[in-house]
């Protein structure tokens, strides 16, 4: 028997991957066909799963409402395609952003000195060592009426003698844009960097000799070449973005409800598992489809590993 | 055209971008040191060393740790330890799994042809590709229903039922952190010069050998860097944790959660402060630890 196994190659293999394709079978395939399936079932009163197949916790999801002002039977409630819309937008945004501000940071560490590089990129990892959460909460002290930024904003302005009343910064949807941005820059500078450091030196040299100005370099060549780092990095932090829920239940409070929160809510206070199954199957859905038409246009890079 | 030109622009919003990065940090650890309890705005350091604890309404007018009151507060907080302990737990052994059933699985895909090899691959993608909120009530929604049917169909009760706990959290853990571990290792394996392998056969040594000697040196720093980042993205888990963990079982994100949606006090802030400073000892020391022993390499 074991002689047979070491001659048979194939068995060798099938038997090395299998645990990791076993728990990946069992831990993400199977509860991503289980959301599928609870997805068309109904909440029985006392919040738990029939099983039946209904497609209401859909129609709902696109504004299908039974529950309206003037005793029609049924009409449109724009509530969850808002949300939807809403969390598409702040993704797209945040991304936007995330790329503008890590650029030329990626771009300054590139073309240091080999020697500081490591020291560089370092800075930029230490503040992702804190946590995802303590991060959200450094955001939230910054942020209030009685913090830091309107504290600086307000001895400013007593210097310009302008008069200043504090912002009222946390709960809107700018504090969460903020929060997010800082929450996924580092993984936009990390695969950036990585494309930015394969460009060789000579073909800035050759570029050069050649004429062509700072401009041109960077449009013709610059640019181009990081192309891979973006595209990995605009996936690193789009598809998060999507679907967190702490950075905007705990910046947006209630003013900015995202997919994520409408899912969470499903799942813990509403009790209306099947709903959540639904909304985070289109969650789902909604970020394949962007990163498919994305990477197709643009190709999967491989910093995505590297970083 | 000199390589390390900068323009003036980069270097003004490399410095904007490192100060936007670094100033909620210096904040946050500021704020550890808050005299006031409230913790809205800054009163100050906790004055002076005393016999003990004195307030005044919200402000600290001493402590014997003076202005490391919230520091002492921290250490004698029996539920930060608890879910610190969690934590580790958690992290040390689902990295532990994850790695090993990993490269395994790195190993196979690299070397071996096998039938399941594209469905083994492709599933390495779904937790890249897919919003963690998705695999969390996902594998919630699986445990949720696994558990009640069994717990019916065995009669379990009291104890013996099965619920969320420290085993859910672990299990959900590995099956995110596994695919980044084999994606790492296999990244290593790509690299790497068969013609090694090769020779050490020649010369007589049979497979186990070989993989021994030859090839298990030489993607160690493949598999300790992938160790790695599945050490830190089980710390740093919130979302699959928050779906997958049961009494008993809170780890400090989820802990330092709870306590942001009450009240908030500057021990939130202490624990932030240590959490950074231990973090950054670690890594500091395996990267020394690293450098040196390419240095003996080399």
């Amino acid at each position: 028997m074991l002689k047979r196994l070491r001659e048979n190659k194939s068995a060798q293999g099938t038997l090395l991957a299998l645990p990791t394709t076993f728990w990946l079978f069992f831990l993400l395939i199977i509860p991503l066909f289980l959301t599928l399936v609870i997805s068309f079932g109904k909440r029985s009163p006392d919040g738990d799963v029939i099983y039946t197949f209904s497609l209401d916790n859909y129609t709902r999801l696109f504004g299908y409402s039974t529950d309206c002002p003037n005793g029609q039977a049924s009409c449109f409630d724009p509530l969850y395609v808002q949300i939807l819309w809403r969390s598409l937008t702040l993704a797209f945004n945040t991304t936007a952003l995330v790329i503008i501000m890590a650029y030329p940071l990626a771009y300054f560490i590139a073309r240091a000195h080999p020697k500081k590089r490591n020291l560089f990129l370092f800075m930029v990892l230490i503040p992702l060592w804190t946590n995802f959460v303590i991060r959200v909460y450094a955001w939230m002290m910054l942020l209030r009426k009685e913090g830091a930024i309107n504290i600086i904003i307000g001895w400013l302005a007593s210097l310009l003698h302008i008069p200043f009343t504090p912002l009222e910064m946390l709960y809107t949807p700018g504090a969460v844009l903020v929060g997010m941005v800082y929450e996924f820059l580092p993984f936009m500078i990390l695969p950036i960097y990585t494309s930015l450091e394969k460009i060789d030196n000579s073909l800035y040299e050759a570029a050069a000799d050649l004429g062509a100005n700072a401009i041109k370099t960077l449009l013709r060549i610059t640019l181009p070449l990081s192309m891979p780092g973006v595209v990995a990095g605009t996936i690193l932090v789009f598809i998060p973005v999507m679907g967190t829920f702490i950075v905007s239940d705990i910046l947006g409070g209630r003013q900015v409800i995202l997919v994520g929160n409408l899912i969470q809510r499903q799942f813990l206070d509403a009790r209306d598992p099947t709903f959540g199954s639904a909304a985070s199957l289109i969650l789902m859905i909604m970020t394949l489809i962007v990163t498919y038409f994305y990477t197709r246009k643009f190709g999967f890079g491989e910093e995505i590993v590297a970083a | 055209m000199n390589p390390f030109r900068r323009s003036p622009f980069v270097i003004v919003a490399t410095v904007l971008v490192y100060l936007f990065l670094y100033a909620p940090i210096v904040g946050l650890v500021l704020y550890s040191f808050n005299a006031s309890r409230a913790n809205v705005t800054f009163e100050g350091f906790v004055p002076a060393f005393s016999d003990r604890v004195v307030m005044e309404g919200s402000l600290v007018k001493s402590s014997p740790c003076g202005p490391f009151h919230w520091y002492c507060d921290l250490a004698k907080n029996d539920d930060v330890a608890e879910a610190a302990g969690n934590t580790l737990t958690i992290a040390v052994t689902a990295t532990i799994v994850a790695t090993i059933i990993g490269t395994m699985a790195a190993i196979a895909l690299q070397r071996y042809d096998f039938k399941l090899k594209p469905f083994s691959q492709l599933s390495l993608y779904i937790p890249i590709v897919i919003p963690e909120i998705v695999m969390g009530i996902g594998v919630l929604t699986l445990f949720s229903q696994l558990f009640g049917w069994v717990n019916e169909a065995f009669n379990l009760s009291g104890d013996a039922r099965l619920s969320l706990g420290m085993a859910t959290v672990t299990i959900s853990h590995i099956a995110f952190m596994v695919p980044f571990v084999t994606l790492v290792v296999q990244a290593r394996l790509q690299g790497f010069d068969k013609s090694f392998e090769e020779a050490a056969m020649d010369l007589g040594a049979n497979e186990w050998t070989t993989f021994r000697r030859v090839t298990f040196p030489m993607i160690l720093p493949g598999v300790m860097s992938g160790a790695l980042l599945a050490f830190t993205l089980s710390l740093d888990d919130f979302v699959i944790t928050f779906f997958t963990n049961g009494p008993g079982s809170t780890t400090l994100p989820i802990y330092v959660y709870g306590l942001l949606r009450r009240i908030i006090t500057p021990q939130v802030n202490a624990l932030s402060t240590v959490w950074i400073l231990v973090v950054f000892t670690a890594v500091l020391l395996l990267q020394l630890i690293q450098n040196r022993e390419q240095k003996q390499h080399s």
